[in-house]
């Protein structure tokens, strides 16, 4: 799976999940989306502090045309509102990032975190239950001793399927300002978790203490120009890992140099062209999300305008750019005004030679590296019939619009797709709305 | 960039950023800037004084408290926050509508 290019793939819709009518609920704004490594499960997670896991059906051998439908398997309120009095800060219970561990045993076990807190929650199938025992009656209500005359052994006896989600470790208080990334090791006992200012390193074992591996607070805050806008371990590499800036900077660091990675190992940046510099420039090169390739040979970044991806070898440019709205270029005043210039989109591999990142009226990119090509779909239930191939949508940034094509002062700047995922190993994507998750797949056969 | 440049006409980035300063002179002189960092390290921020709090309702007893003003994100200064305002604990029963 994943040869063939972004246009070589026929996409075709597969499912949406959410609810149908215009008045969002602001606790069910997606913020999160996330495949297991096995692809088997898709965790969603809300500004309301919850998460919904999808789980895919086993394949149907007789319908062959498609590949299993993701349905409901557990859904739990990861967090919950907090008010620091302390601090006079109120911290939402929006999940920020999930990341799943890969799977070690029957259970499942995913991290989740909101600005300040990360969980460690285990997901299991109880399939079985104790039936027979002597001193209680099958709905729990205990029997009165003098009517028990014989002794027996209670038994399994198989029940409904039931998922459970547990927290089994919470890791709290390591961070002043908000986390917007997390990261498992590859060596699968550690992550790190990163704020504005500071990343630190945790054991997945032990919640009452954290390294702190990279600190950028400058001793006066009047001096702060810079904040770490997102940080990613290598996928191969335990001692290694990148975390990029609101300057459109890359830094990678070795854990092996020292405790403190304040220096970096390597410092990815494209030099600016000095007569092309705006008010807007610094802006639009935050970067708003960073990920490796499955190799680890490359990584990918997002800015508000453009997707880049970078050789680990090459630090002075990345060696390919591609536009995702760069007719947005001529509107930033108004982005600017209404803040969609700090919305924060983020990217996503097929692992290898595709890329997908989210853009406005539910429109998402993906770009091709080999073949250069590029397409736009847009997530729409009007597009809701299962196997029929989504249309291409085309932008006009001026002139003349073409039948169908939408002008760019048509686009609804609240439609945003900030969130979206790819199957590690087949062609399954998922595309989140505001409130809706859609699952595209490509047409087989 | 570079035929936008021969061909003398404004790049886009620069127009918009004219448009900007038009309609807002007294924007920061530092591009972007620290001052929207400060600003997106400080979200959150609610001020909430106990003794204010008391000590306007042991003497507003007969009138109205304070209240909420329509943008009820800037919790600081002149009004008095109450507990009201501040975020509830939210029913954990409440399921997503993903999962319906």
């Amino acid at each position: 799976a994943g040869a063939g290019g972004g246009n070589d793939i026929q996409w075709c819709f597969s499912q949406v999940k959410g609810a149908v009518d215009d008045d969002v609920a602001e606790a069910d704004i997606i913020s999160t989306v996330e495949f297991n490594h096995s692809g088997e499960l898709l965790a969603t997670g809300d500004k309301g502090g919850r998460v919904v896991i999808f789980q895919q059906e086993q394949e149907n051998k007789t319908q062959s045309h498609s590949r299993g439908e993701y349905n409901v398997y557990s859904t739990f309120q990861s967090h919950e509102p907090e008010f620091d009095y302390l601090k006079s800060l109120e911290i939402e219970e929006k999940i920020n990032k999930i990341r799943w561990l890969p799977q070690k045993n029957a259970a499942q076990f995913l991290l989740s975190t909101n600005d300040k807190t990360i969980k460690l929650w285990k997901i299991s199938e109880r399939d079985k239950r104790p039936e027979g025992y002597n001193l209680k009656e099958e709905d729990g209500r205990y029997r009165d001793p003098t009517t028990v005359t014989t002794l027996r052994v209670p038994v399994f006896r198989p029940m409904d399927l039931m998922v459970e989600a547990s927290p089994r470790r919470i890791f709290a208080n390591a961070h002043t300002y908000h986390i917007n990334s997390i990261s498992i090791n590859s060596d699968y006992e550690t992550y790190l978790s990163a704020d504005d200012l500071r990343i630190n390193l945790w054991h997945l074992e032990i919640t009452d203490r954290s390294f702190n591996i990279v600190d950028i607070k400058p001793a006066n805050m009047e001096e702060l120009t810079e904040v770490i806008t997102a940080a990613e371990f290598h996928p191969n590499s335990c001692s290694t890992f990148v975390y990029s800036s609101s300057k459109g900077t890359i830094r990678l660091c070795d854990m092996r140099a020292s405790a403190l990675c304040d220096r970096h190992s390597k410092l990815f940046e494209e030099p600016e062209d000095p007569s092309n510099r705006s008010f807007f420039s610094e802006i639009i090169s935050s970067i708003s999300d960073v990920k490796f390739s499955h190799s680890g040979r490359y990584m990918m970044t997002r800015d508000y305008l453009s997707v880049k991806i970078w050789d680990l070898n090459m630090e002075n440019r990345p060696v390919e750019t591609y536009q995702v709205h760069e007719y947005l270029r001529s509107k930033l005043c108004s982005l600017y005004e209404n803040d969609c210039i700090f919305d924060k989109f983020e990217c996503c591999w097929n692992g290898l030679d595709i890329v997908m990142t989210g853009s406005y009226n539910n429109f998402f990119r993906m770009f091709d590296r080999n073949s250069k090509r590029d397409v736009t779909l847009e997530a729409s239930r009007e597009n809701n019939k299962p196997r029929t191939v989504l249309k291409p949508r085309k932008v006009c940034a001026s002139g003349k619009r073409k039948k169908d094509e939408i002008s760019v002062d048509s686009l609804d700047f609240n439609k945003k797709i900030l969130h979206t995922a790819w199957h590690p190993k087949e062609n399954i994507i998922a595309v989140a709305t505001t409130n809706n998750l859609y699952i595209f797949q490509d047409k087989m056969n | 960039q570079d035929t936008q440049e021969k061909e003398k006409t404004i790049p886009p980035e620069r127009a918009e950023e004219a448009k900007l300063k038009a309609k807002y002179p007294n924007l920061g002189q530092k591009p972007g800037g620290s001052d929207f960092l400060r600003k997106r390290l400080q979200k959150g921020q609610k001020y909430f004084d106990s003794g204010d709090y008391n000590m306007a309702k042991a003497k507003v007893k007969n009138k109205q408290l304070p209240s909420a003003g329509p943008d009820k994100s800037l919790v600081t200064g002149d009004h008095i926050p109450t507990p009201q305002d501040l975020p509830q604990r939210k029913s954990s029963l409440v399921t997503s509508k993903l999962a319906g």
